[in-house]
């Protein structure tokens, strides 16, 4: 594949928490349309790895990087990138939905009101089509400024993912979106990331391997701060070619 | 039976505590669950019958009485600044009643004579000479809602508005300064400072609030006072500003630390969640930290105001201490903290002016329980519902 087609690279990314390696070393290719998920067990670094594609790991004090992401070919560690311009290129949906103690249409309008967007009428049009897009709008249309938090936990975490939406991001990170929903909710957010990456590019964290084969097509497994296999996800949970992701897959630790 | 079970269970007990001395034991060679007899403590047939738990009793009661105590001295206080109140509003309501009742003239060193209203009286002030002088002396309604305050004459007008006004003026001086002040120190604190700035910043304006306000009121008397007339060219050099100032010195420790306590308990992930949006971080501050901490600011702010507003010594050292009525903040006052401070201790107990300045503590006192009441109620029906959701 050409290279050109990759949203985002990583090249020997390495990250610190201090003295200790949280990362070393990962070399990955994102296509972009696809759903890239990262697996592996708590504390192997894939959650980390997520928030170094948006630099949210800047939060974090005394945590140094090393190494490249490229997002549109831009080294966005490199000196001159808008910390604040990349976050909107590049989404985030957290594991636990927080949303704002506002509105149902304050939170979603939060983020094109940051951007300068003042028009109510531009902001009613970017409300209604980011919750349709997370296919929120029937369930919410009636009533826009209940507060958001007074929604259930699935639709909290749809509301999140129109939040991010409303910024008009390329990439959406989501960082086990689902691991607090049940059953029903789940499967909703997973058909969302069908629909969502034909005009997005997803990466997606997950403990679920279940969920990780319904919903990617490519995934990664990580394994103590390393990238142990990266392949088609349909290749990777029949034939993997690492005797360790096989064992993690079939349950066998991990 | 079960006496003779309880000494059983008693014996057993020092086995246990003598297991690792073998030679202590009375002939027993088993362990801690050796039975002298067939009866096991297991078996217990008593084992249910309630006990007395005398530690356990002691304690649940104890702390019950200090609580009920804090709660009655706190309930007797107001009786007794209410019942000295008592005469007075008792009074008045007869002076309403008659209409030229005999009048009291307020004396001091010993009961107050019954004299006849004079109304030929020489004042002194001239400007309060040709207000309605038919209610002074006694401290009904129309003495009390007057515009001057001068307790101590043969005439003694009560007016309470001089007071009322002077502690409004210096309060509203007061947090104007410090309420912007607390709170953005406390954005700065919670939502920017790196650690080391934050473990530095809070303990230091801490201190401040246990700053002695004598310290405070003293530094204002002397130094800000003259510094502010040398800058500003005030008239009075002790005046409602300089008092406001130097008691926003008291009041910025309060509110800061309270603010800062709200700001930094919203939820990191909402942080997150406004940066990952693409939002500044002064953005976050303003539209996702301040709005989600507003109850606990907002409480911040009104004990900062009934900090204001009951604040004694600064305003006593600071702001001229005159009764005037006028809207200047210019202007020397007294407020009403201030007059209870400095004439108490000169009044004679039982009569007239001393029972008006209980009469001004009580509205210290209900002003104050007005102000948590509020906050109370704004916490816990509006915010905290905002919180929950619906």
């Amino acid at each position: 594949m050409d290279n050109a087609n990759y949203k985002i690279r990583t090249r020997d990314l390495r990250f610190f928490y201090g003295e200790k390696e949280a990362l070393k070393g990962i070399t990955i290719d994102v296509k972009p349309n696809q759903v890239t998920a990262l697996i592996g067990p708590s504390g192997c670094g894939k959650s980390t790895f997520l928030r170094s594609l948006n630099r949210m790991n800047d939060l974090v004090e005394g945590a140094v990087v090393r190494g490249t992401v490229l997002v549109d070919h831009i080294d966005i560690y490199g000196p001159e990138v808008d910390v604040v311009a990349l976050r909107k290129k590049v989404g985030m949906i957290f594991q636990k939905s927080n949303p704002f103690p506002k509105s149902v249409y304050d939170n979603v309008a939060y983020g094109p009101r940051v951007n300068g967007i003042r028009e109510r009428k531009v902001l009613d049009e970017i409300v209604e089509t980011s919750l349709k897009q997370a296919a929120l709008w029937d369930e919410v249309r009636d009533d826009l400024s209940r507060s958001g938090l007074a929604l259930s936990g699935g639709q909290q975490q749809r509301l999140c993912i129109a939040r991010a939406l409303a910024v008009g991001p390329e990439v959406l990170l989501m960082d086990e979106p689902a691991s607090a929903l049940d059953p029903s909710a789940t499967a909703k957010i997973e058909e969302l990331m069908y629909v969502l990456k034909e005009n997005y590019t997803i990466v997606i964290v997950t403990h679920n391997m279940q969920q990780a084969a319904r919903v990617s097509d490519v995934t990664a497994f990580f394994y103590i701060g390393e990238l142990i296999e990266m392949d088609e996800t349909r290749k990777m949970f029949t034939n993997p070619s690492v005797k360790q992701t096989e064992d993690y897959i079939t349950g066998r630790f991990g | 039976m079960h006496k003779g079970q309880r000494t059983q269970l008693g014996q057993d007990r020092e086995v246990v505590e003598k297991v690792h001395r073998p030679t202590l034991e009375l002939g027993i060679t088993g362990g801690p669950h050796s039975q002298r007899d067939g009866e096991d403590r297991g078996r217990d047939p008593l084992w249910w019958k309630k006990r007395l738990r005398l530690s356990e009793f002691l304690a649940e009661k104890l702390v019950m009485l200090v609580a009920f105590v804090s709660f009655a001295l706190i309930v007797l206080i107001f009786v007794f600044v209410f019942r000295e109140t008592v005469p007075l509003l008792l009074s008045s309501s007869e002076a309403k009643v008659g209409l030229h009742p005999p009048e009291e003239q307020e004396t001091y060193g010993d009961v107050a004579p019954l004299v006849t209203e004079r109304h030929q009286t020489p004042k002194s002030e001239s400007k309060g000479a040709s207000m309605d002088v038919s209610g002074e002396g006694s401290a009904d309604i129309k003495n009390l809602s007057g515009p001057m305050w001068q307790p101590v004459s043969s005439l003694p007008k009560y007016g309470l508005f001089p007071l009322i006004t002077g502690s409004i003026k210096v309060t509203v001086v007061a947090m104007v300064i410090a309420a912007p002040i607390g709170v953005l120190a406390a954005l700065f604190t919670a939502s920017f400072a790196p650690r080391w700035a934050k473990e530095f910043l809070k303990p230091a304006i801490e201190v401040l609030a246990g700053f002695p306000s004598v310290v405070i009121g003293f530094f204002a008397l002397v130094v800000l006072a003259s510094f502010l007339q040398s800058v500003f060219g005030f008239q009075y050099r002790l005046n409602a500003f300089v008092g406001g100032l130097a008691l926003s010195l008291a009041v910025i420790p309060i509110i800061y630390t309270i603010s800062e306590d709200a700001l930094s308990a919203v939820p990191k992930v909402l942080t997150e969640a406004s940066l990952a949006l693409g939002a500044t971080r002064w953005q976050t501050a303003l539209l996702v930290v301040l709005p989600a901490a507003t109850p606990g600011v907002f409480a911040a702010i009104l004990i900062g105001i009934g900090r204001a507003f009951g604040e004694t010594m600064i305003v006593l050292m600071a702001t001229g201490n005159a009764a005037i009525l006028s809207i200047s903040p210019l202007d020397p006052v007294r407020t009403m903290s201030a007059t209870i401070g400095a004439e108490m201790a000169e009044v004679v107990f039982g009569e007239t002016h001393y029972s008006v300045l209980f009469l001004i503590g009580l509205i210290l006192f209900i002003f104050t329980f007005a102000l948590n009441g509020i906050a109370e109620l704004f916490i816990r029906q509006r915010l905290l519902k905002r919180f929950k959701g619906n």
